[in-house]
């Protein structure tokens, strides 16, 4: 049978996640009840979690998780690492036995900074090199892939239920400001774990429910700019839709959200002038990024979370407030678990992006350490 | 030696129903049907008929049916009749055979071997009745990278062509097809926001008004090329060859020059108009280039400029080469594509198949990075809407339609385009002759085939979860082969059916 | 107020009109076939084409608002509906003195038929024109018109 990566697998699913905007930190427990209570939106074949803020004391590194089908391909693949990155730290992620959570790959984990005079070689920025370096481990080295590679977050996934995959990973035991999660219902099994959510690159995370008519539209424009994608899961083309469209390109957020669920064009026409010259040129240029079909998305940053419906709202998509905290879940009844009385409770429109990012005295903490590039987003270096 | 001419076709007049009211006899260029004066019946003889079937839609009690000859069957099926006629023609005249028309031969088909997807529950179909549906295509050079200036306000793009639906008229020029003909898909290109294409016989006057849904054609007799004719469309295109008769140019014989024609293509009355096979001014891709920008010049960089080339087996390193060369715009035509008068045994063997050719070249644009620098029109026998979808699927930014516009038109493809006695009033200078075409109607009948197709599209968008035309571009996972080789599957980047 | 109006442009000389008005008006109404091989008093068409080298268009009584054919008719049969201002011939009044088809200056008044000695015009067959529903290109038109637009013979010499 064929894995998933070499056969497009079509899934439904659940999702759910959540931003103190103030930066405060809770454990990994309050998302894993979330996310379990809409247990049978998923079938047991995939869940996952992303976390920021979960190394505080490792900020300033990128931290690689990586699958590895066997001892063999992991040696191989350090040596690379080690020929790229400087290793603080390097090991086995903590795990649990769980029942329900079987075939396990080996999964390691390492805080990792790129080599400086390999940047000056190439003449990168150190997030371009570390994209590629992550895109040549991914496709060139059977055996071994790289599910999370930001700084001060990371991803935990595998095939099993979500709640299961939390307690497999020993979520509890982490704290972050943003916890996104997901539980997936694929069609048939994927055969490893890389093909869980969240999709990660950099410090970008998706975790999606839907499956995307544009996909191979999709896939081939991202593909003639560098991306490869190797998994065909339509949570890495989204994934790379907002790299290329937010970091590579620089676009303002609103711009991509208007590049991936546009308004119909009757409405672009009644806009007024300016508004209506940026939808359009926002369509014209990138109209194999429009994500056809239907799909939900939390898609989590450094700087925060956002949460967008296709532009006809296929897929369900709730959001709720509650002081500092945003919520964003495919059914309201995940966010009440958590939290039972939200301020407010809501269902955004399709192509109406929740966005909650920290604010400023909770970025100016992050901002102190790291590179942030989430709204404003980043010019490479040769662009 | 000659040979006496016989009948290509049959007509067959039911006695019981005609009512010999000469209707036949005024309408048929070819003489076929005749009124007998000794004994005041209508007759026919068959020896002249092209099939074009005038005779048979306007005879107002049905008494008229034509066949193909059937004594013409030899039961050889290594000589087949058409090759046995060919030879005796050329026996005869010593001559190059001439057709119109696309190639009628059974070469394979890929569009009819290629299947569209459809949602079942893993994602909902979408109903056109009761969601939007777009087909809005832009054609032009796209940045790769959207600017934003300070303000966030987008700089300037490129032009662009805005159609409503991705489908446009393919070149025609005034010459071939007549000035009624023209202004119906002028009209309808109008009226459904899309274009119709001069071809390389220039604009005639009364055409100026349509000068935003008009593309003028540039080809290698420069015919009509001023700059009032530059400036009165919305785009340029070069064409450098056309599926129907890649390599050679075309010709319009002195007799269709009549006066309207001689002063649209600035020649002297009853003159051949020959076009040059190649530009002689292109010999090379840098010349190319030079024409490109020649063109850009001379209309201030206001026209997008489009490159017509006919399908041929380099055509993927050459589209790269004229994306390169400057152009916004590829359009690819065919080896079915049609034409007024092309030499039969070009028509028929040179080039190679548009669904091969369009997948080729989209693959290689895209492995150069460089697929969004331009518009990929493709044309050569699309004949309905499900070649459209499927071309789109492929690769193609929007598709060039002739044959079938003609078809709707009143054409009934009998291939005699080139005598210049369309009894329909398409292919033909004759004063008697056009009028038949009544510009109204034919501009109706266009525009409800782009409606009822514009339809069709979007039910079949619809059904695969998609409600955005620019989705489906190069989305070749839409797309199942059913008996194909692997390499054909190969080129065409589809997985077989089951896949 | 509608009437029939002729786009001599577009007419491509065919004479379906003719051939469906006569069965319009014949015995076996509309049955083209029983009206050509059955009825050998089958009337005359009421729409004719007038031809002559390239140009060629149908021809149909205009209903004139003065009408020659009424000032001229012996019988009084030659009439004017006050409704619909059409221009009608009562076929009981009618001697067939031919004077209308003498003073019409557009030949629009016929012979009934072979053996029938009355006058026949256009009657526009109801407000449903048989000529302008078969006119293959549109070349005949039925289409409201103003009362200026009415074509006037008698002060249009």
């Amino acid at each position: 049978m064929l894995r998933e990566g070499d056969i497009r697998i079509p899934s439904g699913c659940a999702i759910s996640g959540f931003i103190n905007r103030k930066g405060n930190t809770v454990s990994g427990e309050q998302i894993i009840r979330s996310i379990a209570l809409m247990h049978e939106r998923s079938n047991g074949l995939g869940g996952g979690f992303a976390a920021y803020g979960i190394y505080p004391e490792f900020r300033d590194y990128f931290a690689f998780h990586l699958f590895y089908e066997n001892h063999a391909v992991r040696e191989e693949t350090e040596r690379y690492l080690n020929k790229n990155f400087n290793m603080e730290m390097g090991g086995p992620i903590p795990t649990r036995k769980t029942t329900g959570i079987r075939n396990l790959p080996l999964i390691w984990r390492y805080f990792v900074k790129p080599k400086l005079e390999l940047l000056y070689q190439d003449e990168m920025n150190t997030n371009e090199f570390v994209v590629e370096r992550v895109m040549e481990i991914n496709s060139s080295m059977p055996g071994a892939y790289v599910f999370s590679s930001g700084k001060n977050m990371g991803a935990f996934k595998g095939v099993g239920y979500p709640e299961d995959i939390g307690e497999f990973y020993r979520l509890e035991e982490y704290k972050g400001h943003i916890w996104t999660a997901h539980g997936r219902f694929p069609t048939n099994t994927p055969g490893w774990w890389g093909g869980a959510h969240p999709f990660t690159l950099l410090d970008w995370s998706i975790v999606h429910n839907g499956e995307i008519s544009s996909y191979d539209a999709n896939r081939r424009y991202l593909e003639m700019f560098g991306h490869k994608c190797t998994l065909q899961t339509d949570t890495e083309a989204i994934t790379y839709i907002f790299d290329l469209l937010v970091r590579k390109h620089g676009l303002p957020l609103d711009v991509a959200v208007a590049v991936v669920a546009p308004p119909f064009w009757n409405e672009i026409d009644r806009m007024p002038p300016e508004k209506r010259a940026i939808h359009r040129a926002a369509r014209l240029v990138y109209s194999s990024l429009l994500i056809n079909g239907p799909f939900s998305i939390v898609l989590g940053s450094s700087r925060g979370i956002m949460a967008l419906n296709d532009r006809i709202k296929l897929r369900p998509l709730t959001a709720a407030e509650k002081g500092d905290f945003l919520y964003v879940a495919s059914e309201e009844s995940a966010i009440r678990e958590i939290c039972p009385q939200p301020d407010r409770v809501w269902m955004p429109r399709g192509g109406e992006p929740v966005i909650g990012l920290l604010n400023d005295q909770a970025l100016q903490a992050e901002e102190e350490e790291g590179m942030l590039h989430m709204a404003v987003g980043e010019r490479t270096s040769r662009s | 030696m000659g040979f006496t001419k016989r009948p290509t076709f049959r007509v067959e007049r039911d006695s019981c129903r005609c009512i010999d009211c000469g209707v036949c006899v005024r309408q048929c260029a070819n003489e076929v049907h005749y009124l007998d004066i000794d004994t005041k019946e209508v007759l026919c003889d068959s020896t002249n008929c092209s099939n074009c079937r005038r005779c048979v839609e306007l005879c107002p009690t049905g008494a008229l049916a034509v066949w193909g000859a059937p004594q013409e069957t030899s039961g050889n099926a290594a000589w087949a009749v058409h090759d046995i006629r060919a030879i005796q023609a050329q026996a005869n005249s010593g001559g190059i055979l001439l057709t119109g028309m696309g190639s009628d031969r059974p070469m394979p088909g890929y569009f009819d071997r290629m299947m569209l997807n459809a949602s079942q529950v893993t994602n909902p179909s979408i109903d056109p009745l009761r969601e939007p549906m777009e087909l809005r295509t832009f054609l032009g050079r796209k940045p790769t990278v959207l600017q934003l200036d300070d303000k966030g306000k987008p700089v300037d793009l490129p032009p662009q062509l805005e159609l409503d639906v991705p489908i446009m008229f393919s070149a025609m020029s005034f010459g071939s097809i007549s000035l009624n003909a023209i202004k119906s898909l002028a009209a309808a290109a109008e009226s459904e926001n899309t274009y119709y294409n001069t071809g390389e016989g220039g604009l005639h006057r009364d055409l100026y008004p349509f000068g935003k849904n008009t593309i003028t054609q540039v080809a290698s007799g420069r015919f009509g090329v001023n700059i009032d004719y530059l400036n009165a469309g919305a785009a340029i295109e070069i064409k450098i060859g056309q599926g129907a008769k890649p390599g050679i140019g075309g010709h319009l014989p002195g007799e269709k020059v009549g006066q309207g024609v001689s002063e649209t293509r600035m020649i002297p009355l009853g003159s051949d108009a020959i076009s040059p096979a190649p530009h002689h001014d292109i010999y090379s891709i840098e010349d190319l280039t030079q024409l490109i920008f020649s063109l850009k010049e001379a209309t201030e960089y206001t026209k997008p400029i489009s490159v017509k080339i006919a399908a041929v087996h380099n055509v993927a390193a050459i589209a790269s080469g004229i994306a390169r060369a400057g152009a916004d715009i590829i359009a690819i035509d065919g080896y079915r594509g049609g034409t007024g008068a092309t030499p039969l045994r070009i028509r028929d063997h040179v080039g190679i198949p548009i669904e091969l050719a369009l997948a080729a070249v989209d693959s290689r644009l895209r492995d150069e990075g460089i697929r969004q620098e331009v518009s990929i029109v493709v044309g050569g026998s699309m004949r309905h809407s499900a070649d459209v979808i499927k071309a789109i699927a492929l690769g193609a930014d929007a598709v060039y339609i002739a044959t079938a516009a003609l078809i709707s038109l009143g054409c009934h493809v009998c291939q005699k385009c080139y005598t210049g006695k369309c009894n329909w009033g398409i292919a033909t200078q004759n004063p008697q002759l056009v009028k038949r075409l009544n510009p109204e109607i034919g501009a109706r009948r266009a525009a409800n085939l782009l409606r009822a197709w514009k339809h069709e599209l979007k039910e079949m968008l619809g059904g695969m979860g998609i409600n955005a035309v620019e989705s489906l571009r190069g989305n070749r996972l839409m797309l199942r082969g059913v008996g194909m080789m692997d390499s054909e599957l190969r080129i065409l980047g589809i997985k077989a059916a089951g896949e | 107020m509608k009437r029939i109006r002729i786009k001599e442009e577009y007419c491509i000389g065919c004479r379906l009109c003719e051939v469906h008005c006569i069965a319009a008006h014949g015995k076996y109404k509309n049955d083209l076939i029983k009206t050509f091989k059955r009825d050998c008093n089958r009337p005359s068409p009421r729409i004719v084409i007038e031809e002559k080298e390239d140009t060629c268009f149908a021809l149909p009584c205009r209903h004139c608002r003065e009408a020659f054919c009424i000032r001229s008719c012996l019988t009084g049969s030659m009439t004017r509906d006050p409704e619909t201002r059409l221009v009608h011939n009562e076929v009981e009044r009618c001697v067939g003195c031919w004077t209308c088809i003498a003073a019409c200056p557009y030949g629009a008044i016929v012979r009934e038929g072979r053996h029938t000695k009355i006058a026949a015009k256009c009657d526009l067959c109801g407000q449903d024109p048989a000529c302008v529903k078969h006119c293959p290109n549109d070349a005949i038109v039925y289409e409201e018109v103003g009362e200026d637009d009415h074509y006037d013979a008698c002060n249009h010499r």
